[in-house]
């Protein structure tokens, strides 16, 4: 094996892993009780997918073609500027809007301050 | 720190004259640089303040334990996902952050919400607390605090 195919298993293995996270963090979605835990499954383990397959091709182009492609790069950092905010965008609207929470919820710190007394009336 | 860099791009473009080629070579102005770097490094505990590239060193430090903590969280929710049974016990804690300002407070929710099994649900409007929503509290929440505590250490070396 020379190194360009060593390289191309790496890249096909990085692309394997991340697809294989994609699904995992998709079955995530429909498994988990509710909202809060399900931004979880969506927007967390689905950065990892995206970073890994976008690496691999990136390894791909480079080795294959020696095209060094600055537009994965660029997609890999504006998906991991944009993901988290939504999440945060996400789960805040929800819980703003008093999406209940799962049953299985064990403690909640953030009740008082925003649902407390007296804060009823301020809407 | 600007100083610093303006000053090794001088003695960079100094050893590229000197050299006295016939066409101006990228490579030269590069040694040109390195050369420079050698001497500010020696230098700057006289200009008064930390050597700049340090800033870039605690970067790349910052984004390797990001990378650790992105692979072992992301396992850590799999893990949960695959189970026969979905046995987590999520919650919202309230955690003070030593960190300050409008960038730093950012940067550690922006790591925090990418780690998985974490999402930053609200800040106050001090800027001073994240409530943050756990998927697994009793499990992780000892595991979310010590990596909270090393993003925040890292994060608090490049800004400071």
């Amino acid at each position: 094996m020379n190194v360009s195919g060593i390289a191309e298993f790496i890249a096909a293995l990085l692309i394997l892993v991340g697809s294989m996270m994609a699904v995992v963090s998709a079955i995530g979605i429909i498994r988990f009780p509710d909202v809060y835990t399900r931004s979880h499954a969506a927007t967390k383990s689905s950065t990892l997918a995206v970073l890994l397959t976008l690496s691999g091709a990136f390894l791909l182009f480079w080795i294959n073609q020696s095209f060094v492609s600055v537009r994965i790069l660029l997609g890999i950092a504006f998906v991991f500027l944009t993901a988290p905010v939504s999440g945060h965008m996400i789960s805040r609207a929800a819980y703003r809007r008093k999406v209940k929470m799962s049953d299985t919820t064990v403690e909640d710190e953030l009740y008082d301050v925003l649902h407390g007394e007296g804060k009823e009336r301020e809407k | 720190m600007p100083a610093q860099f303006l000053l090794n791009l001088f003695i960079a473009f100094l050893w590229m004259m000197f050299q006295d080629e016939d066409e101006l070579r990228f490579a030269t102005f590069f040694a040109g640089y390195l050369i420079g770097i050698a001497i500010i490094f020696l230098m700057h505990r006289f200009f008064g303040e930390r050597f700049y590239l340090k800033r870039l060193f605690a970067t790349v430090k910052l984004i390797l334990i990001f990378a650790s903590e992105l692979v072992e969280s992301s396992v850590h929710v799999l893990k949960h996902i695959m189970r026969p049974k979905v046995k987590i016990k999520p919650g919202i804690f309230r955690y003070e952050t030593v960190l300050r300002g409008e960038w730093e407070v950012p940067a550690l929710a922006l790591l925090l919400t990418l780690t998985p099994g974490s999402v930053v649900m609200e800040v106050t409007p001090e800027g001073d607390a994240f409530y943050i929503h756990a998927m697994d509290v009793e499990e992780s929440k000892e595991m979310l605090l010590k990596s909270l505590s090393k993003f925040e250490k890292a994060i608090m070396e490049v800004t400071r």
